[in-house]
């Protein structure tokens, strides 16, 4: 059955989905499409799209890899603890950009608290891809994390319990119980993680630099195109957009496959 | 029921009275759109500016030059255009935004900065970059390209670990010690103060950058606007100018 919303929510909700979408639109009307297949033959803009793809697959795995743990953990905390966990775990999603890159130097780069050790060890990582994918991962996992952390703390313990006392071990617990019910907080969680890695900027271009096909993804080039051709850099930022679209439609899907 | 119907009014009101800007009704504002590098002098100058013309408030928006064009092209209001090139002011005459008068006022040359203490030995413009981790500007903004020509110039094959777009972010990046070189501007170079080293580059004077400055066609206070660039081509602005590292025109 159909509710009707009230008249002014539905006003409201026009209005947002305008302030959303308006600009957009007009972007889309401004992008000159047909530049951009012969854009995407250029070895700067190839570049830039091939490694925006490769570390943000990269970055979503490190996500999946750590942040799931995480989340795990924060949903065992309680109290003050757990509010304080929480805090911190969403810090990096209100940082500005900048600020989460100077974070990143100071801790990660030659002369940083852990960087000057690895510096030692022979190990530089600002420059580098590697640089980008920290990047990445340090401002998308919140997105993971939050998301799996809120599936958990409104899951009923109950089946894990249940699996607990008929003798599973827990990481059989984990992986047959827990993982497969938190599959779509999962997935939309990553799809979250991805897209905000893909469009990431700020941190990157703080931390990491900017060289064509090691350290300069996509948003950087549009930035840099900018500089010399609006054109351009509308056009790479349509295949950016297009990416991100094709990117939370396609876990959309794939959290629905499951479940239906 | 009724207090809650109102709210979303009451948010709304708010929110106009949070993101609204309030100028002064009696002030008369001069907007001056300025190149990163200027701003420094620039907000000097405003102030020498505003205390011989009471009643005058000078705004200012301190940006890369093409990102400036991009915002004066969007509509943006603006009395004054300051470029740290001349390519960017041919663009703004283009698009006709400017008046067509314009004024080279200041000249900027390269140089090689390094961290302090040098760390990784650089002797400047030369072989010794090789292998180290050196920090430019990419070709495509122009402090890069005034780069990319003096190497030409000097016969000198640059392997940069990153291509900023910013001339600051270069800074940075040297200031941070994370490069253990960059070529910047001499007044971002003296801008830094002593968290750098800098290391002149002989013959860096063959590739010169102008900064053009000019009223804009849509300016209004066009007077003002004639004003002040009267402040920055007189003896004061341009001992504070040369004072910053900037060359005579």
């Amino acid at each position: 059955m159909i509710r009707p919303l009230p008249g002014w929510v539905r006003g409201l909700a026009i209005t947002g989905a305008l302030l959303i979408g308006l600009p957009l639109l007009g972007l889309m009307l401004r992008v000159p499409w047909l530049q951009i297949p012969e854009l995407l033959s250029q070895p700067a803009a190839l570049d830039a799209l091939l490694l925006s793809l490769r570390t943000c697959l990269a970055s979503t795995l490190l996500c999946l890899l750590l942040g799931l743990p995480l989340a795990l953990g924060l949903s065992r905390l309680r109290g003050r603890w757990a509010a304080a966990g929480r805090a911190l775990a969403t810090v990096p999603m209100v940082l500005p950009p900048v600020v989460a890159g100077l974070a990143l130097l100071v801790t990660l780069g030659r002369r940083g608290l852990i960087g000057q050790v690895l510096s030692l060890g022979g190990i530089e990582i600002g420059f580098t891809t590697m640089a980008v994918v920290l990047a990445q991962a340090f401002v998308a996992m919140p997105f993971l994390v939050v998301a799996v952390e809120g599936a958990l703390r409104s899951m009923d313990p109950g089946a894990e319990l249940v699996a607990a006392t008929l003798g599973a071990a827990p990481t059989r617990v984990l992986w047959r119980v827990t993982v497969p019910a938190l599959r779509p907080a999962i997935i939309s969680g990553a799809s979250l993680a991805a897209a905000r890695a893909l469009g990431e900027f700020g941190a990157t271009i703080t931390f990491a630099g900017s060289l064509q096909g090691s350290t300069r993804t996509l948003p950087l080039e549009i930035y840099l195109q900018r500089e010399v051709d609006t054109e351009t850099a509308l056009a790479l930022a349509a295949v950016l957009i297009g990416l991100a679209v094709l990117l939370v439609l396609a876990t959309g899907l794939l959290g629905r496959s499951r479940t239906a | 029921m009724k207090r809650l119907r109102r709210l979303p009014v009451l948010i709304a009101a708010l929110i106009v009275t949070l993101a609204g800007g309030c100028t002064g009704a009696n002030q008369r504002q001069l907007t001056v759109f300025a190149a990163a590098s200027l701003t420094k002098v620039f907000t000097e100058l405003g102030a020498r500016f505003e205390a011989a013309h009471p009643g005058v408030t000078v705004q200012f928006t301190f940006e890369g030059s093409s990102g400036l064009v991009d915002q004066l092209k969007g509509g943006a209001r603006a009395d004054v255009f300051a470029s740290a090139d001349e390519k960017n002011m041919t663009n703004a005459a283009t698009a006709k935004l400017t008046t067509g008068d314009q004024v080279i006022f200041a000249r900027n040359v390269l140089t090689v900065v390094v961290p302090p203490g040098n760390p990784a030995q650089i002797t400047g413009f030369d072989s010794s970059l090789d292998g180290s981790k050196l920090v430019i500007c990419a070709p495509e903004v122009p402090c890069g390209s005034a780069t990319a020509t003096l190497a030409k110039h000097l016969g000198v094959t640059l392997k940069p670990v990153s291509e900023e777009t910013k001339v600051t972010d270069v800074l940075g990046k040297v200031t941070s010690g994370e490069a253990d070189a960059g070529i910047v501007y001499v007044t971002d170079a003296k801008g830094a103060g002593d968290k750098v080293e800098t290391i002149a580059i002989p013959g860096a004077d063959r590739v010169v950058n102008n900064y053009p400055i000019t009223v804009l066609a849509r300016a209004a206070q066009p007077q003002l606007a004639g004003e002040f660039i009267t402040l920055v081509t007189s003896p004061d602005g341009q001992s504070l100018l040369a004072e910053a590292g900037f060359l005579a025109p």
